[in-house]
């Protein structure tokens, strides 16, 4: 039974959704896709704990071994982010089902469950695989889930969000499609280990390249990094909260994730930051990112948008680690993926309790809430002192060995836009802080706290945000393991 | 010679542009879908192109053959194909629900109703 850990991951999910046709009632529904995620996460737990004690797991599908079969490959990287998605989508279905039941009417509330199972065993598939083809496989249906649920939005805005999504999303996949394709082409394999050994002789540069530039654009696209993050915004603002928290917390995640794989295991440290300028290209965009969705977030009015495009920023943070191409700034990347996925699970988590009793998450709401909803609001204000950085939480972790990471590398002057860039976000943090403790609520509203079923949740992820921020022993163990492993598979 | 030699990836590559280049003049949804379907055809054209081997016949086990083309991006594109089917559906469906929704499926005349939204929203502080 457990040999086939890694396959039972992605497939629990795959046979659970079509499962959910037959359960009939909303309770039974929530009910059976919290086991399903919880059981994953399980099973995530027990994969990292048996990666870390006894090495890489291969699994061949169907007993037919590399060559000629698909294999699952779980190494320190992708049990680690593994354990990351599957224990967040865990946490915010907990908080799904009253927030969904306000928020999706009844007879659309089954769609939300099954499109959700889905999205998870897509974002599973990709953390799993060790073909290059199935990585766009599963990327489609994760994509695909995608739409369905931020086409659940209430607003019809949310329809308009997921069609640009839609087309943005599937033209970064055929990009994917283009790039592995060509790679094929010149290899013959779409193994990527056989990849990652037959591409350093390969005489057919040009082919190399396009199809190398092609899979970066595209994973770019579906990871958000800025200018490529257009759709990112509205699908965030508009998809239902409990969509919002859990897209934010892993889909993009999941695109670093395989970002990092192929430019370390399978184009090959040496060939992807050394023959190209992306280093280059990724630090000056990194840096742009932050700054001009800092100061976009600044303006927004919509409470779910603001966070959107603070998502874009951390998205910057986290390509400016990969950029330095060291085993330090690698480390803190992955340091931020964890760490980002924690703080924007708590805050949009504190959003969906905010939009069950108001409604609607805009500037205005917030007036006053401080004193109407104070856990909540305490919780969004964990969130945000994360998200700047400041120390005891998990935003201070990774900053810190981002900042350690570029003076080893000797890059002196980046230091500074880091530390400007977090103080960018102590004013759209602040602008909430301000509306909410000091001025008071304009109408007379009554807004009791959040149910405790969306509460405790948040509170489980704010403490994970503090717990990993004053104990971070666990996360930079697995982290600076993961990162070990890229750097001695590089040839 | 290389025009005509590779006269396939010409196709592909003038296929991909069109489609690309639907995608993004075009106003209306369902333009910018079909734009779409023909940009990722193109790939399918790529795909199974590749496995093409001359003077190869279909994957047959038989000794009268020797030569076959290559099945495996035949099946691969398969896959593809699916996803894509999958994906034109639900793009359309979607433009199905913004037509209810808006009234209409130029991205001009939406985007104008949600800037229109906005400003009340805002006038309303």
């Amino acid at each position: 039974m457990s040999a086939h850990l890694p396959i039972l991951q992605v497939i629990l999910p795959l046979l659970a959704a079509p499962t959910c046709l037959l359960l009939g009632r909303t309770q039974l529904l929530w009910m059976f896709t919290c086991g399903v995620s919880a059981l994953c996460a399980v099973i995530s737990f027990q994969l990292l704990h048996t990666v870390h004690t006894s090495g890489d797991i291969i699994y061949s599908l169907g007993g037919w071994s590399a060559p000629v079969g698909i294999e699952y490959r779980i190494d320190s990287l992708n049990a680690f982010v593994l354990l990351l998605v599957t224990s967040l989508s865990t946490v915010v279905l907990c908080a799904a089902k009253q927030s969904i039941a306000k928020e999706v009417p009844e007879s659309r509330q089954l769609y939300f469950y099954v499109a959700f199972l889905l999205c998870l065993a897509g974002l599973l598939g990709i953390l799993c695989t060790g073909d290059a083809f199935n990585v766009f496989v599963f990327l489609e249906i994760s994509s695909l889930s995608t739409y369905t649920l931020i086409a659940l939005g209430r607003d019809r805005r949310a329809l308009w969000a997921s069609y640009q999504y839609l087309i943005m999303g599937t033209i970064g996949a055929t990009f994917i499609l283009i790039g592995i394709g060509l790679l094929y082409m010149i290899t013959g394999t779409l193994n990527m280990r056989d990849l990652a050994q037959r591409l350093p002789d390969v005489e057919q540069a040009h082919t190399l390249y396009t199809g190398f530039a092609f899979f970066i654009v595209g994973v770019c696209l579906k990871l958000a990094l800025f200018p490529l993050h257009l759709w990112l915004p509205n699908a965030y603002a508009y998809a239902p909260s409990i969509v919002t928290a859990f897209l934010a917390a892993t889909a993009t995640k999941v695109a670093v994730y395989v970002l990092i794989r192929f430019i370390f295991n399978v184009f090959g440290f040496d060939f992807s930051l050394s023959q190209f300028p992306l280093p280059q290209i990724w630090l000056a965009l990194g840096i742009i990112g932050v700054f001009a969705a800092s100061i976009v977030a600044m303006s927004q009015h919509n409470i779910k948008r603001l966070f959107a495009f603070s998502s874009v920023a951390q998205i910057g943070y986290i390509i400016m680690g990969l950029s330095l191409g060291t085993a330090a700034g690698v480390q803190a990347a992955l340091l931020h993926v964890f760490n980002h996925a924690l703080m924007k699970g708590a805050i949009f988590l504190a959003i969906a309790g905010l939009c069950y009793r108001l409604g609607a998450a805009t500037m205005n709401e917030f007036k006053g809430l401080g004193k109407q909803m104070p856990w909540t609001m305490a919780a969004i204000v964990a969130g945000g002192l994360s998200l700047i950085g400041v120390p005891l939480t998990v935003g201070f972790i990774s900053k810190w060995y981002l900042v350690l990471a570029f003076i080893e590398k000797g890059w002196w002057m980046i230091v500074p836009f880091i530390v400007i860039g977090s103080l960018l976000a102590v004013v759209y943090v602040w602008r909430l802080v301000e509306c909410a403790y000091f001025q008071e609520a304009d109408s007379k509203r009554e807004a009791g706290e959040a149910p405790l079923s969306i509460l405790l949740p948040t509170w489980i992820l704010v403490f994970a945000n503090i717990y990993f921020g004053v104990q971070p022993q666990f996360t930079v163990h697995a982290t600076s393991i993961a990162t070990l492993g890229l750097f001695g598979a590089t040839p | 010679m290389i025009l005509s030699s590779h006269f396939n990836y010409w196709i592909v590559i003038v296929l991909m542009m069109i489609g690309f280049f639907i995608v993004i003049s075009h106003g209306n949804l369902v333009k910018k879908l079909m734009g779409l379907s023909i940009f990722q055809t193109s790939v399918f054209i790529l795909y199974i192109s590749m496995g093409k081997v001359a003077g190869g016949t279909a994957p047959i086990l038989d000794e009268a053959y020797s030569v076959y083309s290559n099945p495996l991006p035949h099946v691969l594109i398969l896959t593809a194909i699916v996803v894509g089917i999958a994906t034109t559906a639900l793009g359309l469906a979607l433009v199905v629900r913004i037509n209810e929704a808006y009234g209409s499926i130029e991205e001009g005349d939406i985007e104008m109703q949600d800037c229109d939204k906005l400003d009340k929203e805002n006038a309303n502080k």
